[in-house]
């Protein structure tokens, strides 16, 4: 996700989401913390980032992927310290490398942290691969894991895309775009992920002895917290479900008919932006981000507007005609704007020069 | 190779972060909360905005300038990351062709708006994101965040993860050398040695650990990171906020090239 293509009310949900699970986590290893867990998680958030450096060739195409990590961090660590872990490493990929942005972050960790650390390891990793004896077992495991998590989070960017209503990507041709090129990511993660835990164990099998053993240390979450987070997921998943339902009628509207039983969940504004919008004016947490423009400026803009009412119209910024004052005032700030800024470093350097001689 | 250029550019920007200009002896939490501020401010304006994002460009060009940030690395950075906005954005101009301005004589659709208005957001918002550590550092933004009210345990993780980047970087680094000098000229990695290579590196990486959990131990850890620099938060910091803050919604409630814009061609015809 990147912060260009998502809204503030999405960005803040996903980041009340993601600090949620932050905190949970912390609370849970502050309990039974044992000091040996910290450095290993450092660590092993490092060892991610290093093996993330690496690109490998996807075989049959002529592209390279890097490792995701999720998988591998929660089948070494355990759910809660996996989170942790790949939350660090996600934050540090966007303030060094700019990888999505700070608002999207929260969208980020939790694509990239939940499915995998909270539904794909604990309810299919772990009961299929048992105690780790076979090394098919492991394979098969870390495959299946690795597939259901990226999954969601292929889909779970779908929906926080459209949400934001940045895109005019209609949700069938991005779901079809989105979800096959992850399924392939997702195989290949599992394979090195199994790799990964099926070389540790030939090669020194009382580490995994030890990381089973970590595991047992580590607290492992409940089921009536992974029920509560599943419910948090259902409650996205339903209420988004609810928008393409009215956004989409033809497609979708039988698809949720059988689900629910009726053909549309609410009445709902006949777009999934004004939709969108709409939750966003009743979710805002900073009502300041709903800064209307100064109605007299915007009324004589739009002399060649409909006259729509703003919240419902299709699409409320556009000013139809011609725009030229817009352009003239842009172009002078850009202007403005580079000069201040060379006149700065002039002024700079000549500090500098100064100051050296 | 491609390894060599992130590695190198990961400590160059840390690098960038030890200077001492004004905008780096800011307290890390004024910086924090402002750039928080301005993105929100960013990406909270309407999908075809376009003129009245224009001016917030003034916030970063003030890091680059006051902070001595070479603006050609940090945007080398952002082109490298700008991929998936394109790839979503472009089909923009596709698929939302209606028009919505003539000028002078040439139409422009709607689609192409939302496009601009995508991609000059994405750049406000990733510089500001990279000027933060250009100007902070790492750790600070750590510190600033633990005063902030991130979880402790969460801070340590942080902390632990940037020391032992590099060192872990070398270890892979020396790992790749090695498999380079082995494999002439054949430079792609497939699947099944990739895997090895990782587990190499997860192995090195826990033996690691031990060792460091061990003169950790020796050292008195008791699980908390202590960060020994403390801040105060002064009023060159209080006045900073205030101003950034203030600038950043004035630019939001009004949309100021064109209201320049009328001034201008008022003043000429």
């Amino acid at each position: 996700m990147s912060d260009a293509l998502i809204s503030p009310a999405v960005g803040t949900t996903f980041w009340a989401g993601t600090i949620a699970v932050i905190g949970y986590c912390s609370r849970k290893l502050k309990e039974k913390i044992d000091d040996k867990l910290i450095p290993l998680m450092g660590v092993m958030g490092a060892f991610i980032f290093a093996a993330q450096m690496i690109n490998f060739t996807i075989p049959g195409t002529g592209s390279s992927g890097h490792l995701g990590g999720g998988m591998i961090l929660a089948a070494m660590l355990g759910s809660c310290p996996a989170f942790i872990v790949m939350a660090s490493v996600l934050v540090v990929q966007a303030l060094f490398f700019a990888d999505g942005g700070l608002v999207a972050l929260g969208c980020n960790i939790w694509n990239l942290g939940v499915y995998p650390c909270f539904i794909a390891y604990p309810l299919i990793y772990r009961p299929l691969v048992k105690d780790a004896s076979s090394a098919k077992r492991i394979v098969f495991a870390s495959v299946v894991g690795a597939v259901i998590a990226l999954q969601l989070g292929a889909f779970s960017v779908v929906i926080q895309t459209l949400l934001s209503g940045q895109s005019e990507l209609p949700f069938g041709s991005f779901v079809l775009a989105m979800q096959p090129i992850h399924l392939a990511i997702g195989i290949i993660e599992g394979i090195i992920t199994a790799g990964v835990i099926n070389f540790v164990r030939t090669a020194r099998p009382e580490i995994i002895k030890n990381v089973i053993l970590q595991q047992q240390l580590s607290p492992n979450i409940s089921i009536k917290k992974i029920i509560v987070i599943l419910g948090i997921a259902a409650l996205l998943t339903g209420g988004i479900f609810s928008w393409f339902a009215s956004s989409h009628p033809d497609g979708l509207e039988w698809s949720i008919k059988k689900v629910f039983g009726k053909p549309e969940l609410a009445d709902k504004d006949s777009s999934v932006h004004s939709a969108a919008k709409s939750v966003q004016e009743k979710t805002a947490v900073m009502p300041d981000y709903d800064f209307k423009k100064s109605d007299s400026l915007s009324e004589s803009e739009q002399p060649g507007n409909s006259g729509a009412d703003e919240g419902k119209s299709k699409w409320p910024a556009v000013r139809t005609g011609t725009s030229i004052a817009g352009i003239i005032g842009s172009l002078f700030v850009v202007t403005v704007v580079v000069a201040f800024g060379f006149l700065i470093r002039l002024i700079r350097k000549k500090q500098a020069e100064s100051r050296n001689v | 190779m491609a390894f060599d250029r992130e590695y190198f550019n990961l400590g160059h920007l840390d690098a960038l972060s030890y200077q001492d200009t004004f905008v780096h002896r800011l307290d890390p939490r004024a910086k924090i909360i402002t750039i928080i501020f301005f993105i929100f401010t960013v990406i909270s304006f309407p999908k075809y905005e376009i003129s009245g994002l224009i001016p917030l460009i003034f916030f970063p060009v003030t890091f680059f300038m006051f902070g001595d940030i070479p603006v050609l690395f940090i945007m080398k950075k952002v082109l490298i990351v700008s991929p998936f906005v394109i790839l979503v954005g472009i089909f923009n101009p596709i698929l939302d062709k209606r028009e919505m301005y003539q000028i002078f004589g040439i139409s422009l659709s709607a689609g192409w708006v939302s496009f601009f208005s995508i991609i000059l957001k994405f750049f406000l918002a990733i510089t500001s994101a990279l000027l933060l550590i250009a100007t902070t550092s790492f750790p600070r933004v750590c510190y600033g965040l633990r005063k902030l009210g991130v979880p402790q345990i969460f801070i340590s993780q942080m902390l632990f993860l940037y020391r032992y980047m590099f060192v872990l970087a070398d270890e892979t680094m020396k790992i790749i050398r090695g498999r380079e000098m082995r494999t002439f000229e054949k430079n792609k990695i497939n699947i099944k040695a990739f895997a090895q290579m990782i587990s190499i590196i997860f192995i090195r990486t826990l033996e690691r650990a031990e060792r460091i959990y061990k003169a950790m131990l020796a050292r008195g850890f008791n699980g908390e990171i202590n960060i020994e620099r403390k801040y105060k938060f002064n009023s060159y910091d209080m006045l900073f906020i205030v101003f950034s803050v203030l600038s950043i919604y004035l630019a939001r409630r009004y949309d100021l090239p064109d209201i320049i814009g009328r001034l201008i061609m008022k003043g000429i015809g």
